[in-house]
């Protein structure tokens, strides 16, 4: 289910290269290095404002600052008592949105041995199906009506708040999610270039706060 | 400067996009790790943490419903945002099945565009 949402998102990604001008080389290839969808449309935005190499490595690192905070969320779920951090430097080139809410909601269900297998096994499958799906419909890639492809997109957004949802066991993490949706738009407003990452760290931070006051009102 | 356009050989593409998009992202990956290798399970930073992602993942969602690209843009924002709390609300109160919470938003929205022409 999320593998088939993802891909919906990639055809979509797919009909954007093909009208910047991108190669289907340079297409697969960025698919498979890069791998966040949303990385992907800024460097493909730099490259057709013929930024120079620098401000392009600035505009894309700076947007994916938030894949930090979000590989380490998953980190000590993932990791087993002996796992040596070289493999989960190699497997966390496959963090992105989908392979971490996956992760974030089914890796409890899984025993702590088989979970990097399980994680690689998920991760490296929608990699490589999103490369081999850029590269074969790189060339027939046609406009679907409005309606239709519009209804495909919506789907992203609405498979990832049921499943966040789900995947917030603590409550921390629920506060996190609704401040979050709300802070979202109100950063948009004040600071669109960092947004993203103003609204996770003051979002994260009040919900953490709040949960602790929370706790010790409890205790008390 | 040096631009995606300025060199014409074939393998400066490659470049470009190894450096402006693997590198770029990949980096933060990589601290990710380092840092999440630190954090023990349950402790009062790995809350923190995790709600920090959460927020950010949650502030996404919220611009992907409420600045879409592409065709979504055709539907009117009360429409889409209606949708997604419709498609929330049937995944809550249905037995918490994604899929019926992806069937009803779709529904909705779909349905709210021809009615509304």
């Amino acid at each position: 289910m999320p593998a088939i949402i993802l891909m919906v998102a990639f055809v979509g990604f797919s009909s954007f290269i093909v009208d910047a001008g991108i190669p289907l080389g340079e297409a697969v290839f960025m698919t498979g290095m890069v791998w966040a969808l949303p990385a992907k449309v800024l460097l493909v935005g730099a490259i057709t404002a013929g930024m120079s190499l620098p401000a392009a490595f600035l505009t894309v690192a700076l947007s994916s600052i938030r894949l930090m905070p979000m590989v380490a969320a998953l980190i000590p779920e993932l990791r087993g008592a002996r796992t040596p951090t070289w493999h989960l430097l190699l497997l966390s080139h496959f963090i992105a949105i989908t392979a971490w809410v996956f992760a974030m909601e089914r890796i409890r269900d899984v025993p702590r041995e088989q979970r990097v297998a399980f994680f690689a096994g998920f991760g490296i499958t929608l990699t490589l199906a999103n490369i081999v799906l850029v590269a074969t419909i790189y060339s027939t890639v046609d406009a679907l009506p409005a309606l239709a492809a519009g209804a495909l997109l919506f789907m992203t957004p609405v498979y990832f708040l049921t499943s966040v949802w789900s995947s917030s066991r603590d409550r921390s993490s629920k506060l996190a999610f609704v401040i979050g949706l709300g802070f979202g738009p109100l950063f948009h407003q004040i600071a669109p270039e960092f947004d993203i990452l103003y609204a996770g760290l003051v979002g994260g931070s009040a919900a953490f706060l709040v949960d602790r006051v929370m706790a010790i009102r409890e205790a008390a | 400067m040096l631009a995606y356009q300025s060199i014409e050989a074939w393998w400066w593409p490659y470049v470009f996009i190894a450096v402006a998009g693997w590198l770029a992202t990949d980096m933060w990956r990589w601290l990710g790790v380092l840092a999440g290798n630190r954090l023990k399970e349950d402790s009062a930073s790995m809350v923190w943490v995790r709600s920090v992602a959460t927020a950010l993942v949650a502030a996404v969602i919220a611009k992907l419903i409420l600045y879409p690209s592409g065709d979504l843009a055709q539907a009117p924002l009360l429409l889409r945002i209606g949708s997604a709390a419709a498609g929330f609300a049937a995944f809550i109160f249905l037995g918490k099945r994604t899929w019926v919470g992806i069937l009803a938003a779709i529904a909705c929205l779909v349905g709210g565009q021809i009615v509304l022409g």
